[in-house]
């Protein structure tokens, strides 16, 4: 039943993926070859990463709104040890473990707190990117070690960059866990019923509390990268990107009201969202009037089946 | 919910020990920096806090129906950029045309937000998610991504929030009555009371006749009409329109409302609540540069507000609960 209505959803991506390419291939020259498709990747990998845990909390019935602010403050915490002289791996660990610290923050306020997500991270997210501001103020941190650039910046083979195997990687993960195992089933359940299915023995605080963990630490993973590509900090570093990767949740079919969705919506959806802002790009058309079009976009996800049903 | 009496007088009590708490911090503040409480200083302080307050009073509405609009900054924007092209073009047309057609234009994207989350029954967050990036993008296609600056608004344009009156602004005046319109308006009229009926408990208010969809619809378009006319306030204030005006307002706006009170599970929520939230947000504001910390902990210093106001209201709520009800 719902099953057959998410294939359809999906299969629609797909067909709106293959369209977009089609376009811009015939638009710009320089878009169909390999060089200019690994190019592309770096668009939207490091938001993707953090996708798809971010998309496993909202088909738990919860939301993140402080990703981006999680990023900032890991990226912050990876500049202030990197000018203390700290190595590449322990840079790598500082980013990670700010993310979970944060996320693990978030999971508190809501299951300990007791206080509904969506504000709890409002908060967090200003407590957060407040943090980054007040540390940083004006300043940008760009002392890092040569060897951390690999992680943004390096290829693992020929034109796949270890961003977009990461990516993959995880998407894999977050594909079998989410879909063919028992907690990825409890996790359904949770965003389905969450009185139905604490009654039904799931641990329904746990699961959120780990969900809220996860995407912390994602985000600081997302942090790494992207601190190592830009090779840069700034307190203002990411803003935004969590209304851009919520859209790519959305966009891949994950219900806002919790218990539906799937990983592979959310891939497709995330290489839509990539391809569309490089193609546009190429063709000189600024990323702002692209919001337009993702705006449009979201909507109409939500307000398409909406319509349906009301005959 | 249903104990509905004693819900006001939880939110008397909550308003008047935020109420308490302003109050020491402004003496706190003015009793290390006596010039704090000069009348000059705090005309500023309340010239800039208007804008603020009316927008939280906006989103007020919305959020006691169990709504938000986080396109709220981008209505701004977009309203403000309007009045700004508007000055440009007609710079002889005075004031008059500029408030109708701000009001007009945010009154009408407010009502595209309703209108979708009354007949098509979509989610809000992810409406105006999706109309803040649809009304950002329209100030880049309607501006061709140009600066309107100071030099191409007419002097009327600019003066008129600034002029002064009994010591404080246009704009400052115009907060004092719509903030004393909503408390009124909250407490007498029964379109009021229906909204806070269709945000405390939507399937009740619905057996007795209230549409809350009809209700949202409602608050969006009010909230919409507020943002709107205060784009124009805010395009004369800083004597610039460009398409990334007030960028992240919409949180400031969100975090004042829960500073001051309003539940984000709908149905509560007071006016003199928000304002004081407002204020609170303002004094801590100007009173940093006093104390010697810099501006940049302006946020940070937010978020910690939010998160105890929060905290505090969910553990109060909690009394009231049942072990295994459904949170909101």
């Amino acid at each position: 039943m719902k099953a057959a209505s998410l294939l359809r959803w999906e299969s629609m991506l797909a067909a709106v993926l293959i369209a977009a390419f089609i376009t811009f291939s015939s638009l710009s020259p320089y878009f169909l070859s390999v060089d200019t498709l690994s190019d592309a990747t770096f668009n939207f990998t490091e938001r993707a990463i953090v996708a798809l845990p971010l998309a496993l909390l909202i088909i738990a019935g919860e939301i993140d709104i402080s990703v981006a602010a999680i990023i900032a403050l890991a990226s912050v915490a990876m500049g202030l040890a990197s000018a203390q002289g700290v190595g590449t791996a322990g840079l790598v660990g500082i980013g990670l473990g700010t993310g979970l610290l944060a996320g693990c923050i978030n999971g508190a306020l809501v299951t300990i707190g007791r206080v509904p997500s969506i504000v709890a991270t409002i908060g967090t997210m200003t407590l957060f990117r407040g943090a980054a501001y007040a540390v940083l103020g004006d300043r940008v941190l760009k002392d890092y070690p040569d060897s951390f650039a690999t992680f943004g910046q390096g290829y693992l083979v020929g034109p796949i960059s270890i961003e977009l195997a990461l990516f993959v990687l995880f998407a894999i993960l977050f594909g079998v866990f989410l879909h063919r195992t028992r907690w990825g089933r409890s996790i359904f359940a949770v965003g389905a019923n969450p009185v139905a299915s604490r009654f039904s023995g799931i641990a329904v605080n746990h699961y959120r509390f780990a969900l809220f963990a996860l995407t912390g630490l994602f985000s600081g993973l997302a942090a790494v990268l992207l601190t190592s590509r830009l090779g840069s900090t700034r307190p203002s570093i990411a803003q935004g990107w969590e209304l851009e990767i919520i859209s790519m949740v959305i966009l891949g079919g994950v219900s806002v009201w919790g218990g539906k969705g799937s990983i592979l919506g959310v891939v497709l959806a995330a290489l839509v969202f990539g391809l569309t802002t490089f193609g546009l790009g190429l063709m000189n058309i600024p990323g702002i009037v692209l919001s337009i079009f993702t705006g449009l976009l979201l909507i109409l996800v939500v307000a398409v089946p909406a319509l349906v049903n009301r005959r | 919910m249903s104990a509905r009496p004693l819900h006001f007088s939880d939110n008397a009590r909550r308003d008047i020990a935020f109420a308490v708490l302003t109050a020491v911090l402004f003496l706190a503040v003015t009793l290390a920096f006596p010039g704090f409480a000069a009348p000059r200083n705090l005309a500023g302080l309340l010239d800039d806090t208007a804008i603020l307050i009316m927008l939280a009073l906006g989103q007020m509405l919305v959020i006691m129906g169990r709504g938000i609009d986080l396109s709220i900054a981008a209505n701004l924007a977009l309203c403000g950029m309007l009045a700004a092209l508007f000055s440009r073009a007609w710079p002889d047309a005075g004031v008059l045309p500029v408030l109708v057609l701000t009001l007009g234009a945010g009154g009408l994207l407010g009502a595209c937000n309703g209108l979708l989350v009354w007949k098509l029954r979509l989610p809000p967050i992810v409406v105006t998610l999706g109309t803040m990036s649809i009304y950002r993008g329209a100030i880049y296609l309607l501006s061709k991504g140009a600066w309107v600056n100071e030099n191409e608004m007419s002097r009327e344009f600019l003066a008129f929030p600034r002029h002064e009156f009994l010591g404080l602004t246009v704009l400052s005046w115009l907060s004092i009555v719509v903030a004393a319109a909503f408390i009124v308006a909250l407490q007498r009229l029964k379109v009021a009371r229906d909204l806070y009926a269709a945000g405390g408990n939507p399937e009740a208010a619905s057996y007795s006749g209230i549409d809350p969809g009809r209700m949202q619809f409602l608050a969006y378009t009010i909230c919409g009409a507020i943002a709107g006319v205060c784009g124009y306030f805010w395009v004369a204030k800083f004597a610039v329109a460009y398409t990334d005006i007030a960028l992240g307002f919409e949180l400031s706006v969100i975090a004042a409302c829960l500073i001051g009170g309003v539940a984000i599970a709908g149905g509560a929520g007071t006016a003199a609540g928000v304002v004081l939230g407002c204020l609170f947000i303002g004094i801590i504001r100007s009173s940093l540069p006093l104390v010697g910390i810099s501006a940049f902990w302006q946020m940070f210093i937010n978020g910690l507000v939010i998160l105890v106001a929060v905290l505090l209201s969910a553990r109060q709520r909690q009394f009231k609960r049942t072990i295994l009800e459904a949170r909101a």
